[in-house]
């Protein structure tokens, strides 16, 4: 596959290794906070090959695992009122929440739709005027401004029947709260790809200016990851903390400027409440009033009883980077991909289920 | 959720553009990105194209490497 094999080189990746190995004794923890860095890690068997001084720890970028008990009781109380189909994507349909999941309710009678895309929604409501269909819009930056896109087509459109349910979050902001946190120690941040395709590299300046910690945009391949490791260490080496752009072919510093545009057009920044993290000031979007038409809290009655977290799960000090899954009692006993208990099983990219499946031996 | 590997455009048509990933094609909504050509490489997400992969910038990485590579020498240690 062009633009992916050459990065899977394996005699690049052991002179990689070597440098990384060369450039520093120093230790050093590394947060990758992307979820989909987590399982790029665990399936090249980076993890185990790395330097012993040099350690990678998950964080919070998981959108599935950190979408709140609250927010999926709702969409499930939003997919059984009458008349609404509820459309989402497929990750989220196994999230624990309170007492059941959407694909619980479906089971039990519930209208869920899973779609690839936002856009798959809106056509499936333009089709059927006698819907109205809810889109469970989770996701980062990544996912927003397709949401946004979709918001704008169905108003251009004039289809009244298709309606948001906005929970997405905003990634730089729960990397500040995790710096502010006394307890975590972490030399640098490998920095999500996708979400820096569309947020570019100024987001996160504050990390070396405030904090004088490194910033890199990685890729997802094997060379990827290990070049960024090495631009961390060699940043901290040099002593110069800088936002750097290793994922070259897929990020521009500037971002996308479009996709930014629209996804403001249509949020605005919120409060959000991140699972197992709690309430990140500023760090979530939601639908601004004048479209409050297509806002779902807005246009239907949702109540739901007090939100309640799973006992004896962890998944907040996981997604923090404060214990490796192996560290919950939960681990592999009670919660198991097949039957999670926490969202970071639940979810391919959560820290937890990707230790399941490739961790352990 | 975010991984995307990148696509080649195959089909253009007003905002939606054919993109084919591994042997698979996929219909992709070009409302974010402008001036998508046929035999672009995309990075697409939940059906909207976000990104040309820049032939450039990809190459520049692989030289960096490269250049690491041929001072580590011949023997790896892998």
């Amino acid at each position: 596959m062009r633009f992916v094999d050459e990065y899977r080189d394996k005699d690049s990746a052991g002179a990689l290794l070597d440098a990384i190995g060369r450039a520093t004794s120093k230790s050093l923890k590394f947060m990758e906070v992307c979820g989909s860095h987590t399982v790029a890690i665990f399936k090249s068997g980076i993890r185990d090959m790395l330097p012993e001084n040099i350690s990678l720890v998950s964080g919070p970028g998981c959108p599935v695992c950190v979408t709140s008990v609250q927010d999926v009781d709702r969409a499930i109380a939003i997919a059984g009122l009458p008349g609404v189909t509820l459309a989402t994507f497929g990750d989220m349909v196994r999230v624990p929440g309170s007492e059941s999941s959407l694909q619980r309710a479906k089971a039990g009678g519930a209208d869920v739709k899973v779609v690839y895309s936002p856009f798959d929604a809106l056509t499936f409501a333009q089709s059927n005027p006698g819907s109205n269909v809810v889109f469970f819009a989770a996701g980062f930056e990544t996912t927003a401004p397709t949401v946004a896109a979709t918001l704008s087509r169905a108003v251009e459109a004039g289809t009244s029947n298709f309606y948001v349910y906005c929970v997405h979050k905003t990634v730089p902001d729960a990397m500040r709260a995790l710096l502010d946190s006394p307890d975590l120690m972490i030399d640098g941040f490998l920095c999500p790809g996708h979400v820096s395709t569309i947020i570019g590299t100024a987001p996160y300046r504050f990390i070396p200016e405030v904090y004088s910690k490194p910033a890199v945009i990685s890729g997802f391949e094997p060379l990827d990851i290990l070049q960024s490791t090495l631009m961390m260490v060699e940043q901290i080496e040099e002593g110069r903390p800088e936002v750097a752009v290793q994922y070259l072919r897929a990020v521009s510093g500037e971002g996308n400027p479009k996709a930014v545009d629209v996804m403001y057009r249509f949020f605005q920044p919120s409060d959000s409440n991140w699972r197992g993290i709690g309430v990140i000031p500023g760090s979530g979007l939601e639908l601004r009033d004048e479209y409050a038409a297509h806002d779902a809290m807005k246009a239907f009655d949702i109540n739901t009883p007090e939100p309640r977290e799973p006992r004896g799960c962890s998944c907040g000090d996981v997604l923090r980077g404060r214990i490796t899954p192996p560290q919950c009692r939960l681990f592999a006993k009670a919660c198991t991909p097949d039957n999670p208990v926490g969202a970071c099983m639940v979810s391919y990219e959560g820290s937890c289920a990707a230790y399941f499946k490739y961790g352990r031996r | 959720m975010c991984v995307g590997i990148p696509g080649k455009v195959i089909e253009v048509e007003g905002r939606t553009a054919t993109v084919e990933v591994g042997g698979a094609t996929r219909l992709i909504a070009l409302d974010l990105l402008e001036g998508v050509a046929v035999g672009d490489y995309v990075i697409a997400h939940a059906g909207f194209a976000l990104h040309k992969v820049d032939e450039e910038e990809a190459q520049k990485t692989l030289d960096i490497i490269k250049e690491i590579t041929d001072l580590a020498g011949g023997a790896c240690a892998l």
